[in-house]
């Protein structure tokens, strides 16, 4: 029938569907690679103008600066001097997440206490803290608290702890010997405690016995942590304070940047945190809760076995959000003059190194920050998200 | 055969009954319930009585509020010709007048859908109790200035408010939207009043002026970019989605300092050669812009997942084209859900734009640490008392803000259609 065959006849290629979609996303992509060009292009014409160096060879370059806290000297490349930056990027974010989330969690629960008092604490702290920018809460504990402490040679001493604008000092801990054979040995010990740690769940999952697995695992693991300190010549001593006159000598030093930054972070993302906590909490339906009762749990032991595990689940992905924000937001250390990799960056930038290849490496720092958390939290998510079909 | 059918039990729904308990027994319930409790009520209250006495002792006794009185306009406006003031309160009368007549068009057709039975009654929420914050902001800065003039021309700037609002209640809801324009053509004025004619271009703007600026400017630039966006990630066609997920994931994977830098330091190199390199404030804004179009972006895209795919097939069954099935169907629903989340996104921008400080701009933050530097202050240690002002400035904008988008979000009705 010549209906039919006209149905099945090709249409020519400007009226095929198929052929436009390509079409189109070919002169997309042309347009979009075009642009990139264009700006790629100005870029390399200004540097070549102004002479910069297009190329990665200022990573190699002595870096000029050295880097207060650490053992970088300022005849090492400005590569050393960007992976010392990414690390205290990486320990500060590290540090800030786990204070953050005990912080939150415990606020998060008070915003949902029996106690009025308790509860309206709660409610102020986080809506004084969540409404105010970051920046201005770690400008705050920097330039209003820590700075304002007294000088080192008023320094306020309290036992063990030495407190002036140069920094907060505890007790330490200082090495006296080689450190392999307590490093191996707790190594060892990891793997003891973790073994007995899934012994003691598989256990508890058959029997129904009480596992006391931290007591077990522990105990093992401070077991190995003594044999080894021990075999090993007593490598590692504690080492106080001591003022001198111009700074404190031996024990932990916290610099005022470093606390003013963590300080900053943890009180800020806990502020966040706790909300989500709270929405979790109140996400877990109310028949839960009253059923712990009707079994007979303490309120503690409904909290802990009932709701924060329900609660967990729902905020297992707002919370790696937090996090995120939290590793982005330790690059506010800049203003404070803190040593991560924005600071280096910008020092880098200030002394003459190229701007564009500077900043490029420092997004791909974030980058992989970023993507690393990212990947930790969906593996966490996949593993306790409710298996549905 | 019995036929009838068990007719469900009509059970009328009675309400949990009011609890009102005499404060013996609401003290005992509320805070001593158990020894825990106790406990705690007595530790915190401790706590906090210390905390508020030293507050409180700080705030009205000891804190040299002086300089923040010496420094009202800097941190108002700073660079900001002084002889050319006048400029911003007739700006701000503008503003008044337009968004007062855009709340009363809003309020009268709000009435009207309440009594025709497409809304519910608005939750009876005194004006003034919303409006808090801001009034506690202006207070205070009236408190500081403690200047007759400024106080007649702000609560010049309330009664036409006042009487804007009340202007737009007679407008017949069928012009809503002219009323809307009229909002917008205010905005334009109110910055044409202080730009144009002679006037300070943005770019010499300082203070919360700036800081007020760059949050609103940013939003409103990038939520187109962020609407593109959000369309091309959900496209059909795979290179145009590649692009916008590359652009948005890479943006939200680094922090908003390295895009402020990148618009510092490189956004002259991108521009042809021999071309003027844009000012710091532009640069800045345009950071601002590519950083938060791919949170926009983001915000959008849950918006068009949320209109359900029947809108868009029975929009195709009636024969709409793509282009005015996205339009007319799928961008109104998906736009209208997002509002409040929009708001969150602004009061997020309103926050980060003290991080242009770090890159040298003069905004709230940056002239709260800088006037601790003039000589009269200097090595003083007032820094406390500039951190705390700019602070409590911050706080009301953002609180006020995330207040209005729950109101809104309740109104919209959002998660419930």
């Amino acid at each position: 029938m010549t209906t039919l065959e006209s149905v099945s006849r090709r249409p020519p290629p400007w009226r095929n569907v198929r052929v436009l979609r390509i079409a189109f996303q070919a002169a997309f992509v042309f347009a979009v690679a075009l642009f990139a060009l264009y700006l790629f292009a100005n870029l390399v014409r200004n540097l070549d103008r102004l002479g910069i160096d297009t190329s990665f060879d200022y990573l190699s370059q002595p870096a000029g600066f050295a880097i207060p806290d650490s053992d970088f000297r300022s005849t090492e490349d400005l590569f050393a001097a960007l992976l010392v930056g990414a690390k205290n990027t990486l320990f500060i974010s590290l540090l800030g997440i786990f204070l953050a989330t005990i912080l939150g969690v415990v606020v998060g629960v008070a915003r949902l206490s029996s106690n009025w008092l308790v509860r309206r604490t709660a409610a102020l702290y986080v809506e004084s803290l969540r409404n105010v920018p970051v920046l201005l809460i770690i400008l705050f504990w920097y330039l209003g608290v820590l700075l304002q402490l007294p000088p080192i040679g008023r320094a306020v001493e309290w036992e063990v702890l030495v407190v002036s604008n140069r920094g907060l000092v505890g007790p330490g801990l200082r090495q006296t010997d080689d450190l392999l054979v307590l490093v191996v040995v707790a190594a060892a010990g990891m793997a003891v405690a973790a073994t007995v740690w899934i012994w003691r769940t598989r256990r508890f999952d058959r029997t129904g016995e009480p596992h006391r697995r931290v007591l077990w695992s522990g105990g093992v693991l401070l077991g190995f942590l003594l044999v080894g300190y021990v075999a090993g010549g007593m490598p590692l001593a504690v080492s106080l304070p001591e003022r001198g006159e111009l700074a404190t000598t031996g024990g932990f030093r916290l610099s005022p940047e470093y606390a003013a930054l963590l300080i900053g972070l943890t009180l800020y993302t806990a502020s966040h945190i706790a909300e989500i906590v709270r929405g979790s909490i109140l996400s877990v339906p109310i028949g839960q809760t009253e059923a712990a009762d009707a079994v007979g749990l303490s309120s503690f032991d409904r909290l802990r076995f009932i709701v924060l595990p329900q609660a967990f689940r729902v905020a297992i992905p707002p919370v790696g959000n937090q996090y995120l924000n939290l590793v982005k937001n330790s690059s506010l250390g800049v203003a404070i003059a803190f040593p991560e990799v924005t600071r280096i960056t910008r020092i880098t930038i200030s002394q003459g190194g190229p701007a564009p290849q500077a900043i490029v490496v420092l997004m791909g720092v974030y980058l992989v920050f970023s993507l690393s958390i990212a990947l930790v939290m969906n593996l966490v998510n996949r593993r306790f998200a409710l298996k549905g079909r | 055969m019995d036929t009838r059918t068990l007719e469900p039990l009509a059970v009328p729904e009675i309400a949990p009954p009011e609890r009102s308990l005499p404060p013996g027994r609401w003290v005992k319930e509320n805070l001593f319930s158990s020894w825990f409790n106790g406990v705690l009520t007595v530790l915190l209250a401790a706590l906090l009585g210390w905390a508020l006495y030293k507050i409180g002792r700080f705030v009205f006794v000891d804190a040299r509020w002086e300089i923040v009185e010496v420094n009202l306009t800097n941190i108002l406006v700073f660079r900001f010709p002084r002889e050319e003031l006048w400029r911003l309160w007739v700006a701000l009368y503008v503003l008044a007048a337009a968004f007062g007549l855009g709340a009363g068009v809003a309020t009268r057709v709000r009435s009207e859908d309440v009594r025709q039975g497409r809304a519910t009654p608005p939750a009876r929420l005194m004006t003034l109790r919303r409006l808090g914050p801001l009034l506690a902001v202006v207070a205070v800065f009236l408190w500081f200035a403690k200047s007759v003039e400024a106080t007649i021309l702000v609560a010049g700037i309330a009664a036409t408010w006042i009487a804007a609002r009340a202007g737009g209640r007679f407008v017949p809801p069928r012009h809503a939207r002219r009323a809307g324009a009229a909002v917008l053509v205010g905005v334009a004025a109110a910055y044409l009043v202080v730009s144009a004619f002679g006037g300070v271009g943005w770019e010499r703007w300082g203070g919360l002026l700036l800081t007020v600026f760059l949050a609103v400017g940013g939003i409103v630039i990038s939520f187109p970019l962020g609407v593109l966006l959000a369309l091309g990630r959900r496209s059909s066609f795979p290179a145009v989605r590649v692009v916008c997920v590359a652009y948005i994931e890479l943006v939200r994977g680094v922090p908003l300092i390295t895009i402020l830098f990148l618009g510092a330091f490189m956004l002259g190199f991108f521009l042809p050669p021999g071309s003027e390199t844009p000012s710091l404030e532009a640069r800045a804004l345009v950071g601002l812009v590519l950083f938060t179009a791919a949170y926009v972006a983001e915000i959008v895209r849950g918006g068009l997942q949320s209109v359900p795919r029947e809108q868009t097939e029975a929009a195709v069954a009636l024969g709409l084209s793509p282009l005015k099935t996205m339009r007319l169907i799928v961008l109104p629903q998906a736009l209208r859900a997002v509002i409040p989340a929009l708001v969150g996104q602004f009061i997020s921008l309103f926050k980060d734009t003290s991080l242009v400080f770090i890159i040298g701009l003069t905004e709230l933050l940056a002239v709260s640490e800088l006037i601790t530097k003039q000589p009269e202050f200097l090595a003083e240690g007032l820094i406390i008392e500039t951190l705390v002002f700019a602070g409590f400035v911050y706080w009301a904008g953002s609180y006020w803000m995330s207040r209005e988008s729950q109101r809104l979000e309740r109104r919209l009705g959002v998660g419930e259609r």
